[in-house]
């Protein structure tokens, strides 16, 4: 009797296991599936603007006359952002990891993770009421005392809602992101190193760049790259930031645009061929951020066994 | 010959003077006075004046070092000074967008109805008769509410058994095989897909496979799900791995299945790690904006339906009211209501990540130490 109900219970076990076992790896599979299937749709659904006759896409001169001032305001935009923020969030990484008093270190890091709960759309609000009002003023200056610089070429936009304040917007956005992953790397640095650094005499600030800053070198190109990731891909910010025109290197009048932001201007009222052209626009921009995001998680393994990045 | 004895005062770069302890609160002092006086000369703003004091403070502070303590402390001062001041910039935006949106939000928010009313039949002959002649502002979030709760609760519904079911085979089956390494590796790169990619994605999805022009509550919450999967992934993972293995091998050695296992014993003791994780992923796809606005459109009227029909959102709701005021010739009512969605948004979303915390800290597993 106990052998057969052992075996029975063996039984109803084994096929339990192989049940649950197939349940999570049809689920890992899915996922796989899934991304597969963003680049299929997407491809498919841009097929036909990529084939379509010029003179039927907006601007009558084809899809890549079409794309390319966008792929260029997208990167303007995203380089605003990193330039702004790179320097910042490792300042604000070394300030948790290394300068604030221990007991307050880990509330303050959860300060400025809050800046990245704040939905993007609120970020896009904000940027146009408040932001880009207040902005405007020190760009008629810039207009006036630095305008022999293309970039800074006049006249100013009187609203302020230029592809700069766009970039300090996502600048503001990407922040957190490049915060947090530099402070957890800053936070790997081996206390010995630091404690010998100290030790032979040298300042803080001389301990930081004789062992914390080479340690994370790797982490902060990571870093780095996953916020230019974001910033290419973000949209809301620009949308609504941004009043949007022809490709002009003058970063204070209006003009320029990113793919993001055209997509979710246009895409709710397009129809017909136009809703491949923006789908075809998606792809470009997945086709970007899927290489910078690879290149980046690249770095990162690579250095797995040094980086708290993973 | 005893004049040799005499003790001589040697400087040394080790034994340099150093800077009374009082030093940067005088330094401090005298830049808060001599930045008003600065601001007064051009015309007095609080910003201008913190900007200015900060600037005459890390100069006076790191030249009055340079001349007492030499040049390395200098540096280390310089290095402090812009240290301190990135992290002060960096604080600025999160104090100003809660300030605006808290300014601007509360005449909203306070609005009887708003809460529990639509947009539905709201025209901009209202708006103008609010603004012209002082009626009562009509309108609100009603619907934006409801459609945001249920997008993000089927949203949820997909990805927390795609998710966690993921990272159980990443942790208890996987193995670094090449297909868990595979897994992992994608996960990692669909976190940095743009929300806007993926909402095109559900939607050429379900144009190719229901009919062009489909925009339902369903699809966006399949766009928010690829947002919301890795996320449930990395942190379940995360809470899976820190299980002891002890844990397993005592229920192994007591001839539980492996799948038992996971269910009793592993699962239970990860869950606050989880539930928390899950409550964060929910708070960051409740706010995104762009994939909803490409599936599910905006609507005005009530829907509970996510399978039919336009469906209204808070994030689109505060987009569509700031960029297409309802009154194009009035557009202050529509921003009261689009910054009134916007203070409810930001409150739902510090409520889950509140709630997350206290999760984590309610389930966390007892250890009897």
């Amino acid at each position: 009797m106990t052998t057969t109900s052992l075996t029975k219970s063996r039984g109803a076990g084994h096929t339990g296991d192989k049940v649950f076992s197939a349940a999570t790896l049809a689920a890992g599979c899915l996922i796989l599936a899934v991304l597969f299937g963003v680049a299929l749709f997407l491809v498919v659904q841009a097929i036909p603007a990529l084939v379509a006759p010029a003179d039927q896409i907006q601007g009558g001169e084809g899809f890549f006359t079409y794309i390319w001032p966008l792929v260029i305001g997208t990167l303007i935009a995203a380089v605003i952002a990193l330039v702004i923020a790179t320097p910042l969030a490792i300042g604000v990484a070394l300030f948790i990891s290394h300068f604030a008093p221990r007991n307050l270190a880990s509330g303050l890091g959860y300060v400025v993770d809050l800046l990245a709960a704040i939905p993007s759309v609120v970020y896009g609000a904000w940027g146009v009421a408040f932001l880009a009002k207040e902005i405007s003023p020190s760009y008629d200056w810039l207009a006036k005392n630095m305008g022999w610089l293309p970039i800074f070429q006049g006249p100013a936009s009187a609203t302020g809602k230029t592809i700069l304040t766009a970039g300090i917007v996502l600048a503001v956005m990407v922040l957190p992101i490049i915060t947090s992953l530099t402070r957890e790397i800053f936070l790997q640095t081996p206390k010995l190193h630091e404690e010998a650094a100290l030790a032979l005499g040298a300042t803080r600030w001389e301990m930081i760049r004789m062992t914390v800053l080479p340690f994370g070198r790797p982490g902060i190109i990571s870093a780095v790259m996953l916020g230019l990731g974001r910033a290419l891909g973000e949209t809301m910010a620009v949308a609504l930031v941004l009043s949007s025109g022809a490709l002009t290197a003058s970063l204070i009048q209006t003009g320029n645009q990113t793919i993001a932001a055209e997509i979710a201007l246009n895409f709710p009222e397009a129809s017909g061929l136009k809703v491949n052209t923006l789908i075809a626009a998606g792809l470009v921009l997945f086709v970007i951020t899927l290489g910078v995001n690879v290149i980046a998680r690249g770095i990162i393994s690579r250095h797995k066994e040094f980086s708290g990045a993973n | 010959m005893t004049s040799t004895l005499t003790p001589v005062r040697k400087r040394s770069a080790l034994t340099k003077g150093q800077l009374p302890k009082t030093a940067p609160y005088i330094v401090l002092a005298v830049a808060l006075i001599l930045g008003a006086a600065i601001l007064a000369l051009i015309g007095f703003n609080a910003f201008g004046w913190g900007l200015v004091s900060a600037i005459l403070f890390a100069a006076g502070l790191v030249g009055w070092s340079l001349v007492v303590e030499g040049s390395r402390k200098a540096k280390d001062k310089l290095a402090t000074c812009l240290v301190v001041g990135s992290f002060l910039i960096a604080l600025l935006p999160l104090v100003s967008v809660i300030w605006t949106v808290l300014v601007n939000g509360l005449p909203g928010l306070l609005d009887p109805g708003f809460l529990t009313t639509s947009m539905n039949g709201v025209t901009g002959a209202f708006d103008n008769k609010t603004v012209e002649q002082g009626a009562p502002l009509l309108g609100g979030i009603y619907h934006a509410i409801v459609g945001t709760l249920l997008i993000t609760v089927l949203a949820t519904l997909i990805s927390v058994p795609v998710g966690l079911l993921t990272a159980i085979y990443l942790v208890e089956y996987g193995q670094d095989r090449a297909l868990a390494r595979a897994i992992t590796f994608f996960v990692d790169v669909m976190t940095g897909i743009p929300s806007i990619v993926a909402g095109l994605f559900a939607a050429a999805a379900f144009f190719a496979v229901v009919g062009p022009g489909t925009k339902t509550g369903a699809v966006a919450a399949v766009a928010l799900s690829v947002l919301m999967i890795p996320v449930v992934v990395r942190s379940s993972e995360e809470m899976l791995k820190i299980v002891p293995n002890e844990l397993r091998e005592a229920a192994y050695a007591l001839g539980v299945r492996k799948w038992r296992t996971i269910l009793k014993v592993v699962l239970p003791t990860a869950i606050s790690g989880i539930a928390s994780g899950i409550t964060l992923a929910i708070a960051r796809v409740i706010g995104e904006t762009a994939p909803i606005l490409v599936t599910a459109g905006f609507a005005t009227t009530i829907n509970t339906n996510v399978f039919s029909g336009w469906m209204a959102s808070l994030p689109t709701f505060i987009y569509t009211q700031i960029l297409n005021p309802t009154s194009p010739s009035n557009p202050d009512p529509s921003s009261e209501r689009a910054w009134g969605a916007a203070l409810v948004l930001i409150i739902l979303v510090m409520l889950l990540n509140l709630g997350a915390r206290l999760v984590a800290s309610l389930f966390a597993p007892k250890t009897g130490r």
